[in-house]
């Protein structure tokens, strides 16, 4: 566990009540020199012409099928992608590590696009559970609705749901910004550790539920407040910032950003205790 | 893991058995152990089909200890003995395997003595009895049973199925889902899930007079929705009482002679995918199994924890 140390001065996440700490230790560490990056290789990834389209139909694919021809078309090149007929198929889109324009004429099944590191994906269909799970860097935009676990432990990029999505929405969020147009279910920023999720309709019971950090954003009504999930003040920057969210996001228009609530943790359940239980059991 | 699957046709009759297949065989890479159907037919409704078994299939893979077919013909010798001192005349008899039978029966008294007679013989199930629903099941995937048992022609409203990876019981029918809601005529469950208060709940129904046939959690349900209606209770009064009497996660279906119902936990941890239209509503574990009825671009959504709904055909 990184050590944590209260800090005078702080940046503009910590001012929106992102996260309050400063990380010291092996968390800071530098893994790579930035000076070395030309020699610096990304295994599996692609140099793509975002001008260079091209279609792929997976009716009759499967999703290993599908992912594989995916990878090769941009191993060709091609920088924009259009899968038809994706048709409920799980784990279609998964593991894209480099720069692409992926559209998809339809809906896709569970972890749909997961493990991504840079592309914009778009949805024009509906998605099951845990899309965009473990994100690293990119933006996903569905134009229908979600299933549960949305988001699930990204750690950054935009990840856009214009429907209604399902219940633990961001659970173990770790960084990045998930976007709801409609409703969210229950559980939604389950134990998130960093990041926000922005909510323009209701959601249900346990909001925040054991979230260690980050912040949650909410336009309708709560079902109700989760373990150490607490009501925070709604600061300028957070408007300023809400609102060019929602814009660049094309989503939301002339909503109130400034009625929305905002959510953070509370930080009682906070027990960075570096003993283990039976250590501690002999210290006592 | 499971996987479940219904569908109601509202205001017409469809080919609901090659449609319940499709969904079910999409769904197989969540259970392959047993298949389950619960159809309900187009019937003149004049008689009660009964769906029993005298043993079980003691194919590769199942749990259960083989026995000789001889045994089998004793026990069918017996039930139909039974039927004719109730006073059920057999109307129509088909033995489609050795061990599973579909009788129709003309009968009007009380069903519940009238299964406790017949279930009084050893290794002998009622897997469903109804005016519309026939329930049949066994082991293997959704393709396999439907052929085994002749599925694809069934026309009838609506459906409800399952596809079970057995996990807390045996590999064998009577474990595998739906399970008819005894002892009532028509009523039918599946369930995707686990009930950690099954052991409490089952002494409780049992010292109510209800049975229980199998040690599948699932099981429990049926029986649950079957006491709170024999209690007075509205079908959807039953399932939204069972959000808290049952503990655990849950997502479960159950149907009846004109309607279909779905429930969900209040953790909503158990996947469920919705498509509703004023003529069909059809939903399942995946989407990829409504897909398989609805191959072209559809709304569709998660219903939220805690939901309940029901339709009418």
């Amino acid at each position: 566990m990184a050590n944590l140390k209260t800090s005078e001065k702080k940046t503009k996440a910590q001012s929106m009540g992102l996260h309050s700490e400063v990380l010291t230790g092996k968390t800071q560490q530098k893994f790579f020199n930035p000076d070395e990056a030309e020699n610096f290789y990304y295994f599996g990834t692609h140099d793509v012409d975002f001008n260079k389209r091209t279609e792929l139909d997976v009716k009759d694919m499967d999703c290993k099928q599908a992912n594989g021809k995916i990878d090769e078309l941009m191993s060709q090149g091609y920088g924009t992608i259009v899968i038809k007929n994706p048709q409920g198929k799980h784990s279609l889109g998964v593991g894209i590590l480099n720069k692409l324009n992926l559209i998809f004429e339809g809906s896709l099944g569970y972890f749909g696009c997961g493990s991504m590191d840079g592309p914009i994906v778009r949805i024009n269909g509906r998605v099951g559970w845990s899309c965009g799970e473990n994100m690293m860097a990119g933006k996903i935009v569905i134009e229908k609705n979600a299933g549960s676990c949305f988001g699930a432990a990204i750690r950054g990029g935009d990840l856009i749901c214009k429907g209604s999505v399902g219940a633990r929405t961001g659970i173990d969020q770790k960084g990045g910004t998930i976007i709801i147009g409609g409703d969210a279910g229950a559980f939604t920023g389950f134990m998130m550790q960093r990041g926000r999720i922005i909510i323009l309709g209701d959601v249900g019971i346990n909001l925040g539920d054991s979230m260690y950090d980050g912040t949650i954003f909410i336009g309708g009504k709560i079902g109700s407040f989760g373990s150490d999930a607490v009501e925070a003040e709604l600061t300028e920057s957070d408007i300023g910032w809400l609102k060019r969210k929602l814009k660049v996001a094309e989503i939301g228009d002339n909503f109130d950003v400034s009625k929305m609530t905002k959510v953070v943790a509370g930080k009682k359940l906070w027990n960075y205790d570096a003993l283990e239980p039976t250590e501690k059991k002999g210290a006592i | 893991m499971c996987g479940i699957a219904g569908l109601i046709h509202r205001g017409k009759s469809s080919n609901v058995g090659q449609e319940l297949q499709g969904m079910l065989q999409a769904l197989k890479h969540r259970g392959e152990d047993s298949t389950g159907y619960a159809l309900y037919g187009d019937t003149d409704g004049q008689n009660f089909i009964m769906r029993f078994k005298v043993g079980e299939n003691v194919a590769e893979g199942s749990s259960s200890i083989k026995e000789d077919t001889s045994v089998y013909d004793e026990r069918k010798k017996i039930v139909d003995r039974y039927l004719s001192e109730l006073g059920a005349r057999v109307v129509k008899e088909d033995r489609i395997l050795p061990y599973s039978l579909r009788y129709e029966v003309k009968y009007d008294k009380d069903l519940m003595e009238f299964s406790q007679r017949i279930e009084s013989v050893p290794g002998v199930e009622i897997l469903s009895m109804g005016k519309s629903l026939e329930v049949i099941k066994d082991l293997g995937n959704a393709k396999a049973v439907c052929d085994r048992y002749n599925l694809d022609k069934v026309v009838g409203t609506h459906a409800i199925g399952h596809a079970r990876m057995a996990t807390e019981s045996g590999v064998d029918i009577k474990s595998a889902h739906p399970f008819w809601g005894y002892p009532f005529s028509d009523v039918s469950v599946v369930h995707n899930g686990q009930l950690t208060n099954y052991w409490n709940n089952r002494r409780s129904l049992e010292n109510k007079g209800m049975r229980f046939m199998s040690e599948c959690d699932s099981e429990l349900i049926a029986v649950y929705l079957a006491e709170k209606m024999r209690a007075g209770a509205t079908l959807e009064e039953g399932m939204r009482d069972s959000l808290t009497g049952l503990d655990g996660v849950f997502t479960y279906f159950v149907a009846t002679k004109d309607s279909l119902g779905m429930a969900k936990d209040t953790m909503a941890a158990k996947p469920l995918v919705l498509y509703e239209s004023d003529d069909l509503v059809a939903m399942g574990s995946e989407e990829i199994a409504i897909r398989s009825v609805l191959p072209q671009e559809i709304d569709t959504y998660d219903p939220f924890d805690g939901e309940v709904k029901v339709w009418q055909i």
